[in-house]
């Protein structure tokens, strides 16, 4: 990482996805997607094990599989895409951050209002009777 | 007044936010940082269109019509054998961009050739599930939860689909002009999408396969 600007790619030019290398960084770069990888395996062979065993308390597995999912989304973030918190990335961030938002609203939004609904809907016979 | 005006006018915010150390601030983003923050803007609203289809899917778990739920269809063996060829895939899609920033033609093509196949073999598996299930009567017009399923699974089969299209679109331009600028950030964007459809693909084996057999 040198201070040429003559270089297509600054330091400052980094994109989601994006980090430049020269010669001696291919090694270290590398080595981040091996780790990447790594995690993500342990991550996906944890959630698979705990869907199929009989080890864990059952109504508690759900949450596991959600918050090892929600792991595994933030090691693909960090290692494949490269969503960083240094200052080169703030938008990339921000996006991101909306974009959650949006996504939780959404399902939690869309869930607790059918819930809602079908909680509060007559039983089907009713209905059949009140159409006779 | 006019001297404290011209005091603030001297001070880059981009200095006064610590990153002065990579030197001075020059001008607008390069194209590479814009194309790039754009389509992460695109994968974003991507996400959302499948959070739409997974609240879908999350309603209408249990409304099998008396048809055969997720514990009875779903073959987790195979779901496992799909995630294993998708993650190889991401990996092999990162040793790509690592050859296309090295400017290596060799490496580039022979990881993405990898890629396209693992993304073949995940396709594949995908589509025989698909078959068994309407072989077995249990296909999309079955239940409410079946038809969620399908457009669920089926809308990101298509998204790999068309990275899979993609993919042999950049092979063949970056055989025919090289890396030049504007190819790399078409490399840049893909690998973008390519991940992306990783970490939804995570998103559907936790809610879809390992949430959904357990009904």
């Amino acid at each position: 990482m040198t201070h040429g600007h003559d270089d297509a790619f600054d330091r400052t030019d980094l994109a989601p996805g994006d980090e430049h290398v020269e010669g001696g960084r291919l090694r270290l770069r590398v080595l981040g997607y091996v780790t990447g990888l790594g995690l993500a395996i342990l991550l996906t062979a944890t959630s698979f094990f705990v869907a199929g065993t009989n080890l864990v308390w059952e109504p508690s597995i759900p949450v596991a599989l959600v918050v090892l999912a929600i792991a595994q989304m933030g090691v693909h973030l960090v290692f494949f895409l490269h969503i960083t918190t240094g200052p080169d990335n703030t938008n990339n961030v921000l996006a991101l951050a909306f974009g959650v938002l949006i996504v939780l609203l959404l399902m939690s939004g869309s869930l607790w209002i059918m819930a809602n609904l079908n909680h509060n809907m007559m039983p089907m016979d009713q209905i059949m009777q009140m159409q006779r | 007044m006019a001297d404290t005006t011209m005091a603030y006018a001297h001070i880059d915010p981009h200095q006064v936010r610590g990153i002065d150390e990579f030197g001075t601030h020059a001008g607008p983003a390069s194209r590479r940082i814009v194309t790039g923050y754009g389509f992460w803007i695109f994968i974003l609203s991507d996400i959302i269109m499948f959070s739409a289809f997974f609240a879908t899917y999350a309603v209408l778990l249990g409304q099998t019509a008396g048809g055969p739920s997720g514990r009875d269809l779903f073959d987790l063996r195979n779901v496992a054998i799909e995630t294993a060829f998708l993650l190889a895939s991401s990996f092999t899609c990162g040793m790509a961009s690592i050859a296309a920033d090295m400017r290596n033609k060799t490496w580039f093509q022979v990881a993405m050739a990898v890629t396209c196949l693992f993304g073949l073999a995940f396709l594949t598996i995908e589509a025989r599930e698909f078959a068994s299930l309407v072989a077995r009567g249990a296909g999309p017009t079955r239940s409410a939860f079946l038809s969620a399923f399908f457009s669920l699974v089926g809308l990101h089969g298509l998204h790999v689909s068309a990275g899979i299209l993609w993919l042999l679109t950049m092979m063949a331009q970056v055989l025919a002009k090289g890396f030049r600028a504007d190819i790399q950030r078409r490399i840049l964007c893909f690998a973008l999408f390519w991940h992306a459809l990783d970490i939804i693909w995570i998103a559907v084996f936790t809610v879809v396969y390992l949430i959904g057999s357990a009904q």
